[in-house]
């Protein structure tokens, strides 16, 4: 029988053959923190007083989610943060206004073939866009492996998801995986790999499987991973970051197959308040929104805003909506500068974030007031993620987003 | 001893502890102040230690924040059972020292008022008069719970 992803990177890295339900020990190559860095350094001292940390090398940390601080208080869990980071020799260091994590660990080139990165935050599942084993941990295992360098894993069931077609215009990569979420549902995954296959591949690009990639978490699943094949050696322009590249066996075994037909695929939308809640947005009843959310880890790419830009052409956002656009990271913003998107976004009335999480987890730049509503086009529309539990949250693709900003209700790309 | 039931599945983290808080609240009793707060008001005043959490499927789905778990483990929640768990929670869980349960019969089998107690060595769960077996944590994970959680454990050179 042949092996799955999983099971060859985590057997690599565990020196053995594994097989799925097995608990394995190994040493991630990288483990990413952010914000919540400051938090995971008390928890290092509390346990080891004045230790090293094992891998400085390993370490990764980019300050993204409340940036620029918002209270006195992230102040100082930032300064915390860059005290520990010269005192620890951590090169890999990214301060505010460098951009969301997991847009700067793929632009550093430091989300690579074949390696394993734990992080903590959940969406450390968009390095499977780039071939990596990449999942989410907690504080505390964060604290832990900053300490021994080591933690375990359980060595998952891999669904296999085949995709043939292509998307059709106005419909994007959100739209696919938000019908994938739909259909497998919010815990169709658990514990689970999910392996991507299929002739789609030689047509999705790097921020389109990011995009899909990041989202598999909303499905429960551990890793969500695709092959590295000419795509991924064209963003990491060189054979040699992609040498531990790995891949299932045709004869592996899943134990789940879907296939989807991207010809298929319409605007959707997830609706309040769980992401497995889609409907065509062709569906839904006029729903009126306030605010509309262009970025986030998920849709803050320079594609991401253009595809939206091409959308408004040239059309304002309507005086009932405030749209708010963030670029993922300083790459990204000033890719879109150099092709005047932001300008063009400015002149349509847009308010620009800085590049960071922003309003994504509602800590600030953009938080609603109760019974509002918000098209965004980030990875979770949970009751209170953006900071007020009465408001109301609608996931969708940038296009749709623009639509909407230039109409004030959620709006079919393919109707403007 | 009482038992918390939310009769509903996808119980996620913002539920748990709403992430606006993520940056300020730092300490355990800090995280208290918000724990459950936008699922159950009243959690925070009634919960006592050794009570016992019960819910549907996929519990602590979404954000890899463990406010929800040290949050429980600082009160004093003897087990969460559920229908099932979301894997970054369950992973939280034994980081943080507090039982997790998954049992989909016994969460059915539950209604309101029932006596619940859990016997995690004998891995029995007792809802009413019934008993219901649940399988034990593997012997990695199980001394990590046992030494409460992965940085005592670490502590205790087990690394
Ligand atoms: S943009 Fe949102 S989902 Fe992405 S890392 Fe930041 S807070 Fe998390």
């Amino acid at each position: 029988m042949g092996q799955t992803f999983a099971q060859k990177v985590l057997g690599r890295a565990a020196g053995k053959a594994v097989e799925p339900g097995e608990i394995v020990f190994v040493e991630p190559d990288l483990v990413l923190t952010h914000d919540n860095s400051s938090a995971i350094i008390g928890k290092f001292e509390s346990t080891v007083p004045g230790g090293k940390v094992k891998y400085p090398d390993r370490i990764v940390i980019v300050l993204d989610h409340v940036t620029p601080a918002a209270t006195s208080k992230n102040a100082a869990g930032h300064a915390k943060v860059r005290k520990f980071v010269k005192e620890q020799g951590i090169g890999k260091f990214f301060d505010v206004g460098c951009g969301i994590c997991h847009q700067v660990l793929p632009e550093q080139h430091l989300a690579l073939p074949g390696s394993i990165v734990v992080g903590s935050d959940s969406h450390t599942c968009t390095y499977g866009a780039f071939n990596t084993f990449s999942t989410g941990i907690d504080r505390t295992e964060a604290a832990g492996l900053w300490i021994t360098g080591r933690t375990w894993f359980k060595v998952p069931e891999t669904i296999e998801i085949n995709l043939e077609g292509y998307l059709q215009k106005g419909v994007s990569a959100k739209d696919l995986i938000l019908t994938i979420i739909e259909k497998l549902g919010s815990d169709g995954a658990n514990y689970k790999a999910i392996e991507f296959h299929g002739s789609s591949l030689g047509s999705l690009l790097v921020h389109e499987r990011m995009t899909i990639a990041n989202m598999g978490i909303e499905m429960g699943a551990k890793i969500a991973v695709f092959p590295a094949d000419r795509i991924t050696h064209n963003f990491l322009f060189s054979d040699d970051l992609c040498k531990d590249a790995l891949w299932s066996d045709s004869d592996a075994d899943f134990c789940e197959i879907h296939n989807f037909n991207l010809n298929e695929i319409v605007p959707v939308v997830a609706r309040p308040h769980t992401v497995d809640n889609v409907c065509p947005v062709s569906e839904l009843p006029e729903t009126k929104v306030d605010q509309v959310y262009l970025g986030t880890c998920t849709n803050g790419r320079v594609e991401d805003l253009k595809s939206a830009l091409e959308i408004m052409k040239g059309r304002k956002v309507v005086s009932s909506v405030r749209m708010l656009v963030g670029a993922a990271s300083r790459d990204e913003f000033v890719k879109a500068l150099q092709q005047g998107i932001i300008k063009e976004f400015v002149k349509a009335g847009a308010v620009i974030l800085p590049p960071g999480c922003g309003p994504c987890l509602g800590a600030h730049q953009g938080v609603l007031a109760p019974g509002e509503v918000c098209l965004s086009t980030a990875n979770r529309n949970f009751k209170g993620r953006m900071g007020e539990k009465d408001a109301f949250i609608y996931l969708s693709s940038p296009e749709t987003a623009a639509a909407t900003a230039i109409t004030g209700v959620i709006t079919d790309p393919r109707e403007v | 001893m009482a038992v918390h039931y939310y009769d509903q599945n996808d119980i996620n983290t913002d539920l748990l502890f709403p992430g606006k808080y993520t940056y300020t609240c730092g300490t355990a009793p800090e995280i208290v102040e918000h724990l459950l707060e936008d699922l159950d008001p009243e959690f925070r005043s009634t919960v006592k230690p050794g009570d016992i959490i019960m819910a549907g499927s996929n519990f602590g789905c979404g954000s890899s924040r463990e406010q929800p778990t040290l949050g429980l483990k600082y009160v004093g929640v003897q087990a969460v059972v559920a229908k099932s768990f979301a894997r970054i929670f369950y992973r939280s869980s034994i980081n943080q020292g507090l039982l997790l349960v998954q049992s989909p019969e016994a969460v059915e089998f539950y209604t309101p008022g029932d006596e619940v107690s859990v016997d995690p060595a004998a891995g029995i769960l007792k809802v009413a008069e019934r008993e219901f077996p649940f399988p034990p944590l593997p012997a990695e994970m199980l001394s990590i719970l046992e030494a409460g959680g992965l940085l005592n454990w670490i502590k205790g050179n087990n690394a």
